[in-house]
C-alpha cells in the first residue's frame, strides 16, 4: 500500500514535470494566436482540453502553466529551506540561549502574520509578478523549516549516539551537519513536498486573484479566474487548470509520503 | 506556572510591538503614494500636497507611527482615506462577517476530523484508514476557491439551494445569514479539515503506541476504554495547536474566499484597501490579524501547559 502511494505520486508530478519540460521545446497550439471562431470549444480531437474564450488551445495553456506553478512553489521553498533550516539547527544547538530565543520568537512572529494577505499586500504594494510572488510565498516558508528542523534536532540532541559524538570532541555545528542534519533530511523532505504544494496552492492563490504571474504567460490562477464568469456554460475552463493543480499538489503528497515511508528505516524494517 | 505566563505575555507584548513595526516599514517603503493616487495622474502638485496635509503624510514617519499605534490602543484606528470613514467602525462592521465565517468553518472541519481522525488511527492499515487518508489526501490537494467555483455551480446555480454570493447582514435573519456563509464556510472548511483529520490520526496513532497505553492495555482495559480516556486525551496537543493555527489561518484565509462569494468581510476590506492605496486601513487591518494570531497562540501555548502535565511541571 505504501510503495502504491509512493508509485502513484512518482507518476502524477513526473507527469506535470514532463508536460513543463515539453512546452520548453513544443506545444500542440500557439497559445500567443488568438483565434475568437474557434472559442469556447469543449475536449475534441483537435483541442484535446478546449479551447478557451479567446479560442486558445488549453492544453498548451496548462503545459505552460505547469511550467509557472513548478518553478515559483520550488524557489518559494527553496528559500525556506536555505534559510530555515541552518536557522533552526543552530537554535537547537544553543538551546535556551539568547540565540535560540531570537531566532524562535522571530519565527514566531513571521508565523503569526496572515501568509496571504502579506503575500497580498508585497505583491501589490511592490508590483505583481513571479518574483514578489516568490519572495512572498518563500518567507513564510523560513519559520516552518526552522521550527521543522529545531524540534526534530532537539529531541536528537538527547540521544546516546549524539552524546557519543560530543564525547569524541566533534564541535556542534559538525555534529549539527553530520549527525543532526541526516537524521532529520527524512522530516524535511516530507516537510518540503508538503511546503511544495502549498506553494503550488499559493501561487495558484495569487494569480487567481490577479497579482502572481501575468498575462500573456498562462497561469493556472489566472486561468480559474477568467472561468469564473463563464464557468457555468463553460465549465471545462474551469474543472481543466483545477484539475491540474490537484494532480500537481496530490502527486507531490503523494511523493512525500511514499518517500517518507521508503526513507524511514523503521518502516522499510517491518516490511522486510 | 503563573512564571510561565508571565514570560509568554512579555514576549506576547514585544512580539506585538515589533508586528506593528514591520507593518508600518512595509507599508511605508512600498511605493505608491495614496495622496496621487486618490488624486489620479492629472491632479496638480499643489493640490496633491493639500491633502497629504490633510491625511497627515506630511508629518515625519516617528510621529505618524506613534499617531497610528496610540490610537490603535485607544481603538482609534484612523480615518479611511478613500472613504474617509473610521477605519475602526469598518473593522466593526467587516468583523462579523469574518469572525463568524472562521468559526463556522472551524466547527465544520472540527466535526469531521474528530471522527474521521480517530476512526483511522483505530483502522490503522485496514481499508477504513486507507479510504479516510485517501479522502484527505484529495482534501488537501483541492484549491478552495476553486472548490468554492465548484460549490457554487452546483449549489447556487443548478440546485439554487444557497445563493451564489453577498452577505445581506444580520440583521436580516440569522438564518439566512448562516446560509449566505455555509457555502464558504464548507470551501474554507474542507482542506482545514483534512489537516486536522491527519494531525488527530498520526498523534492518535503516536500515543497509542506509548508505553503507558501498553500498560493501561495490560492492566485490561479494552481498546475503546483506553483510547476515550488516555490516548484521546493526550493526542489532542498537538491538535489543539493546529486548530489555533488554522484558526487564525481562517480569519485571514478566507481573503480569497470572500473575494468568491463577494462577502463584505476583513479579507475583502484588506484586499480592497491594497488595491486603492488606502495604507492606513491595511496597516490596521493587518495589525488586528496579527493581533488575533499572536494573541490565540499564547492562549494555546499556556493551554499547552496545563493541559500537558509532562509540560505542566517542566514549566
Amino acid at each position: 500500500m505504501r510503495s502504491g502511494s509512493f508509485i502513484s505520486g512518482v507518476l502524477l508530478s513526473a507527469l506535470v514535470v514532463i508536460a513543463a519540460g515539453i512546452s520548453f521545446l513544443w506545444v500542440p497550439f500557439d497559445i500567443t494566436q488568438l483565434s475568437i471562431p474557434d472559442k469556447l470549444q469543449t475536449p475534441n480531437e483537435v483541442h484535446w482540453l478546449g479551447t478557451d474564450h479567446f479560442g486558445r488551445d488549453i492544453l498548451s495553456m496548462i503545459m505552460i502553466g505547469a511550467r509557472t506553478s513548478l518553478a515559483v512553489a520550488l524557489l518559494a521553498v527553496g528559500i525556506g529551506f536555505f534559510i530555515g533550516v541552518p536557522l533552526g539547527l543552530v537554535a537547537a544547538t544553543k538551546k535556551n540561549s539568547i540565540i535560540d530565543e531570537i531566532i524562535m520568537r522571530t519565527n514566531d512572529l513571521i508565523f503569526a502574520f496572515p501568509s496571504l494577505v502579506i503575500a497580498i499586500l508585497i505583491t501589490a504594494l511592490f508590483g505583481a509578478g513571479a518574483m514578489n510572488a516568490i519572495i512572498a510565498i518563500g518567507i513564510f516558508n523560513i519559520p516552518v523549516f526552522a521550527r521543522v528542523s529545531r524540534g526534530a534536532a532537539l529531541s536528537l540532541w538527547q540521544k546516546e549516539f549524539i552524546l557519543a559524538a560530543r564525547v569524541s570532541g566533534k564541535s556542534d555545528l559538525r555534529i549539527s551537519a553530520e549527525h543532526i542534519f541526516p537524521n532529520i533530511a527524512n522530516l524535511l523532505i516530507v516537510q518540503g513536498t508538503i511546503q511544495f504544494s502549498l506553494g503550488i496552492l499559493a501561487e495558484a492563490g495569487l494569480s487567481y486573484v490577479g497579482l502572481g504571474t501575468q498575462p500573456p504567460i498562462p497561469s493556472w490562477g489566472r486561468m480559474l479566474a477568467d472561468a469564473q464568469t463563464m464557468v457555468s456554460f463553460a465549465p471545462h475552463l474551469a474543472i481543466i487548470p483545477g484539475t491540474a493543480i490537484i494532480i500537481t499538489v496530490l502527486g507531490l503528497n503523494l511523493l512525500g509520503d511514499g518517500l517518507r515511508d521508503l526513507l524511514d528505516p523503521r518502516v522499510r524494517k517491518s516490511r522486510e | 506556572m503563573l512564571r510561565y505566563i508571565l514570560k509568554r505575555a512579555i514576549s506576547l507584548i514585544i512580539s506585538l510591538c515589533l508586528a506593528s513595526i514591520i507593518i508600518f516599514a512595509v507599508v511605508e517603503i512600498a511605493p505608491g503614494d495614496p495622496a496621487s493616487f486618490m488624486l489620479g495622474i492629472n491632479a496638480q502638485e499643489d493640490t496633491v500636497a493639500a491633502l497629504r496635509a490633510e491625511l497627515g503624510l506630511d508629518q515625519d514617519k516617528l510621529s505618524r507611527y506613534f499617531t497610528w499605534v496610540s490610537g490603535m490602543i485607544q481603538g482609534d484606528f484612523g480615518t479611511s482615506y478613500t472613504y474617509r470613514s473610521p477605519v475602526a467602525e469598518m473593522i466593526r462592521e467587516r468583523i462579523w462577517v469574518s469572525l463568524p465565517l472562521a468559526l463556522y468553518a472551524l466547527l465544520i472541519s472540527t466535526l469531521i476530523a474528530f471522527p474521521a481522525g480517530i476512526y483511522a488511527a483505530t483502522q490503522r492499515g485496514k481499508s477504513g484508514d486507507l479510504a479516510v487518508m485517501g479522502a484527505t489526501q484529495f482534501g488537501i490537494a483541492i484549491p478552495n476557491f476553486w472548490f468554492a467555483m465548484i460549490l457554487v455551480v452546483i449549489f447556487a446555480l443548478k440546485l439554487r439551494w444557497f445563493s451564489a454570493g453577498g452577505f445581506l447582514g444580520w440583521e436580516n435573519g440569522i438564518f439566512q445569514s448562516i446560509k449566505s456563509l455555509t457555502l464558504p464556510a464548507i470551501a474554507l472548511a474542507l482542506p482545514q479539515a483534512s489537516i486536522l483529520s491527519r494531525v488527530m490520526r498520526s498523534a492518535l496513532i503516536e500515543t497509542l503506541s506509548e508505553d503507558y497505553i501498553r500498560t493501561a492495555r495490560a492492566k485490561g482495559f479494552g481498546k475503546r476504554a483506553v483510547i476515550w480516556r488516555h490516548a484521546l486525551r493526550n493526542a489532542l496537543i498537538p491538535v489543539l495547536t493546529i486548530i489555533g493555527l488554522q484558526f487564525s489561518f481562517l480569519m485571514a484565509g478566507a481573503i480569497i474566499i470572500e473575494q468568491v462569494f463577494f462577502l463584505p468581510g476583513l479579507g475583502r476590506l484588506v484586499f480592497q484597501a491594497i488595491t486603492q492605496r488606502d495604507l492606513i486601513v491595511v496597516e490596521s487591518v493587518v495589525m488586528l490579524l496579527v493581533f488575533a494570531v499572536i494573541t490565540v497562540n499564547f492562549i494555546v501555548d499556556v493551554t499547552y501547559a496545563i493541559t500537558d502535565p509532562r509540560l505542566r511541571r517542566r514549566v
